[in-house]
């Protein structure tokens, strides 16, 4: 069985602007796989190279060398008009509910761009969205209000909802809890849970979060400076894991509690004091 | 199934009213007016068929020079014998076809060329540039009288090819707007949504530009009215086109014979291109104003305290405290005079040595809190509190100047943004001598901060202290940040936020550094965080924010474990559960299991 999204030994790298400037490789051959209905958590540090991955994925950025298998089908190197019949299949949510969603639009408009982008008719894409608010808890009157009016959660549900439009079945989600309140957060994670269930939808859920992560993921990979260091099922990874980084990341958590806290950071302690020999 | 509350952070805002910017240019009296002048003018000019009975060009030798009044010859006629009205109106539509090739061309190719040098970017937009940027270079007005005998004397040909050197202005601000929103989220995610670019442009990218590109095409338009008058003032042109610049040319001629006919091509030139001038302005204004709420820049000044209130310390228990704040109230008066409450009247003490966490969601007035001690709340801010007493020092009341000079030398503050509270353009080290030269020699200071920068933890402190900031990670930002806050050996550090945007492993060693120096120093520490592990980390006593208020507070200990307060324990319940990894406890019939 081929797995939904499917990549090979991705490399890529950035070129700063100006003549002949040396091109810095970010992503130094990933290779990762994410099954229909699964949720793979991508964790790593900023620089780590993940929400570069997710942008390979979605055609924002373009890889060097490797391959991105979506359903058996090659889409790296895809042209502009190929990449937008991907756009049923591939969808994202991005981390700042503000700046992606444009504040000049209304609500309904946000939500069924995709919809009559994909050749929806306008009538069509407005019933749809009445569909959509209620899947992603919004009001139904919420449409025809602009995005200022809304909270940071209410905004990434309606990037959530803009998602979901087409029915994609992997949608990259790159931090999407990341700028929300706790309690918000929570809450929202829920949602994404609860959509999957309904829908069968895969999520890349890409974070620096381990606790979101284990909230979240079926599976982990642990992204270190361009490299998989450690990847397998989130209990796993998250509870005895083997390579010496992910350790230290799941250690450098604090844990809500001042006790558990105070034995973590001893366990930190020791752990750097036998990593510097 | 579950069900979905709202958002606990819906703070329910009323529906804003806002007001398109063109809406708003009516509403100036300056904008309602220019624009009255232009649509006025046109009409005389678009009605100039029934205004006058007289040919512009129809001359009569009976009415050389007729005086203002003449039947048939309203404001008079000119030195050969043509009706002053009729060539005014005549011009008047001259100029207003000059107006709209002039600035259409230039408008059309500077925007057409501008998305797409902006949008696609790399090669296209470097050859672009460089076609555009010399069009820039050629002395537009000398070409085009160069160009004269090509364009056959045709004025609309003329002002076409000026249209054309104007180009260049509006590429270089629409590509430059369209740059700078080319990699914006919302246009990633129309990309990802399968919007082709031509959409993009046309419904995310030209929102954008078409207020600047409006007011831009305003001045162009009244550029172009004025060159057009002034090539026919030189006598460019052909002399059967009546233009202001060819009767200003012929009134000229007779301006001691007849002062008076000079007046009205140039009084309806003037009123044309400064009304044109005035209403680009009053967009530009319009689109100012309308941005929404605009975040003000802190300034470092103690925000007036209300004078009614004195010091009350005789309120203060036996207890020794560093830091007493008694009845804090902090507000900001809205656009409808109302005054908006962030801090509603709260109370707290901070013991020498303490380490106390201030924690609550955004706006739960945290951070106010925080910045209504240190005196950094903007000067809008309506502070009043009943007492707020630093190291014995009031913060409230006759002497509330006094925190200017306990600032560093008693509290300091550690920021959320380590990067953006270091100035770019100055090294590390010189930044944090020129904090510590107010006390000994340049020498000393060097060696202090070369000593604090070891003391934080940074490898290799020389490098470090010359280096600049965007040379250094974020981390190291922050370690050198904290070097400067405690270089004086505060009583008291006040952290907003200081690892919230730092990666957790650096979080973790700042934290470490944080926890090394209050035990050497033995100072106090506010910490203001949202983050519960944060909390449980460092602190002793934690208080707990919502809305403006403390709703519960306590040793750290006992707000984990037993909280009272049903905020807090949302709270806490919220925190994503460490030990248990996603178990699919309520997806027995999830259709996954099945399918594999």
């Amino acid at each position: 069985m081929t797995a939904l999204l499917q990549i090979d030994d991705l490399r890529l790298s950035y070129r700063s602007p100006g003549w002949r400037r040396k091109a810095t490789e970010v992503l130094h051959g990933i290779s990762l796989h994410i099954d229909a209905g699964e949720t793979l958590g991508l964790v790593g540090e900023s620089g780590s190279g993940k929400t570069t991955i997710g942008r390979a994925v979605l055609g924002l950025a373009t890889p060097d060398s490797g391959s991105i298998q979506f359903e058996g089908r090659e889409i790296s190197g895809h042209t502009s008009r190929e990449r937008r019949q991907l756009a049923r299949d591939i969808q994202v949510v991005f981390q700042d509910p503000y700046t992606s969603l444009n504040l000049a639009l209304q609500i309904a408009d946000i939500i069924s761009e995709p919809l009559i982008a994909q050749g929806g008719t306008p009538h069509d894409a407005r019933s749809q969205v009445k569909r959509l608010l209620d899947q992603v808890g919004l009001p139904a009157d919420a449409g025809n209000r602009f995005p200022r009016e809304f909270s940071g959660g209410q905004r990434q549900r309606v990037a959530i909802a803009r998602a979901l439009a087409l029915s994609p079945k992997l949608v990259v989600c790159d931090e999407p809890v990341s700028a929300l309140d706790l309690t918000t957060q929570a809450l929202v994670l829920d949602l994404f849970a609860e959509i999957q269930r309904q829908t069968n939808v895969a999520y890349l859920f890409i974070t620096h979060d381990l606790a979101v992560v284990r909230h979240i993921s079926d599976r982990v990979a642990v992204l270190y400076r361009g490299d998989i260091v450690e990847t397998g099922p989130t209990a796993s990874v998250t509870s005895s894991p083997t390579n010496e980084y992910t350790r230290e990341l799941l250690l450098a958590a604090p844990v809500a509690d001042p006790d558990l806290q105070r034995e973590r950071r001893e366990a930190r302690r020791q752990l750097r004091e036998i990593a510097a020999g | 199934m579950t069900t979905y509350v709202p958002d606990i952070d819906t703070a329910e805002p009323a529906p804003q009213v806002r007001r398109s910017p063109a809406r708003k240019v009516l509403t100036n009296p300056l904008g309602l007016a220019s624009l009255i002048v232009i649509l006025l003018i046109t009409a005389l000019g678009l009605l100039a068929p029934i205004l006058s009975s007289h040919d512009p060009n129809f001359a009569s030798l009976k009415e050389v020079n007729a005086p203002v009044g003449t039947p048939g010859y309203l404001l008079g006629a000119d030195g050969s014998g043509r009706d002053i009205l009729a060539r005014v109106l005549a011009s008047i539509n001259v100029s207003m076809i000059s107006a709209v090739i002039g600035a259409g061309v230039a408008v059309i190719l500077g925007t057409v060329f501008g998305l797409i040098s902006g949008y696609v970017g790399k090669r296209t937009d470097a050859a672009t540039s460089w076609v555009f940027n010399l069009m820039m270079t050629f002395p537009s007005l000398v070409l085009v009288i160069i160009l004269f005998p090509v364009t056959g004397g045709s004025y609309q040909i003329t002002i076409a090819i000026f249209g054309l050197f104007l180009a260049p202005g509006i590429f270089r601000l629409v590509r430059n707007l369209v740059v700078g929103v080319r990699n914006e989220l919302y246009v990633d995610a129309a990309r990802v949504a399968g919007l082709p670019a031509r959409r993009i442009l046309s419904r995310h990218i030209f929102y954008v530009i078409r207020g600047p590109i409006i007011i831009a095409t305003a001045f162009m338009a009244g550029a172009a009215i004025n060159v057009q008058a002034g090539l026919a003032f030189l006598g460019l042109g052909s002399n059967r086109v009546p233009s202001f610049g060819a009767m200003t040319a012929d009134a000229f001629l007779n301006i001691y014979a007849q002062p008076l006919q000079i007046l009205w091509p140039s009084l309806f030139l003037a009123l044309l291109t400064g009304s044109f001038v005035l209403l680009g302005n009053a967009y530009r204004d319009a689109l100012a104003t309308g941005g929404v709420n605009k975040v003000r820049r802190r300034r470092l000044q103690p925000a007036p305290t209300d004078p009614d209130h004195t010091p009350s310390l005789t309120q203060r228990d036996s207890e020794p405290s560093l830091l007493h704040v008694s009845n804090l109230r902090v507000g900001y008066p809205q656009a409808d005079g109302r005054v908006k409450p962030v801090v509603q009247g709260i109370s707290f003490d901070v013991a020498p040595g303490e380490v106390v966490g201030l924690v609550g969601e955004s706006g739960s007035g945290k951070t106010q809190t925080a910045f209504a001690v240190l005196g950094l709340l903007p000067s809008d801010a309506q502070i009043q509190a009943d007492a707020m007493v630093l190291a014995d020092e009031s913060l409230v009341g006759p002497g509330a100047k006094s925190i200017r000079r306990l600032r560093g030398g008693v509290v300091s503050y550690i920021p959320q943004e380590p990067m953006s509270n270091l100035d770019p353009s100055f090294t590390v080290g010189s930044q944090l001598v020129e904090g510590l030269t107010a006390g000994g020699s340049r020498q000393e200071a060097k060696a202090t901060v070369l000593e604090l920068l070891a003391r934080v933890g940074i490898p290799d402190p020389a490098r470090t202290f010359r280096s600049y900031p965007h040379q250094i990670s974020g981390g190291m930002a922050q370690r050198v940040l904290i070097a400067g806050a405690i270089a004086s050996r505060p009583k008291l550090l006040i952290a907003d936020e200081p690892t919230t945007a730092l990666d957790v492993t650096v979080q973790a060693e700042i934290l470490d550094l944080l926890r090394d120096l209050q035990a050497e120093y033995g100072m106090a520490i506010l910490l203001v965080t949202h983050n519960f592990g944060v909390v449980a980390d460092l602190c002793d006593r934690v208080m707990v924010m919502s809305s403006g208020r403390i709703v519960e507070t306590g040793d750290v200990r006992a707000i984990f474990h037993a909280p009272q307060d049903p905020y807090t324990r949302s709270l806490l319940n919220a925190i994503l559960d460490e030990d248990t990894p996603r178990i699919r406890a309520t997806t027995a019939d999830h259709p996954k299991e099945t399918q594999s």
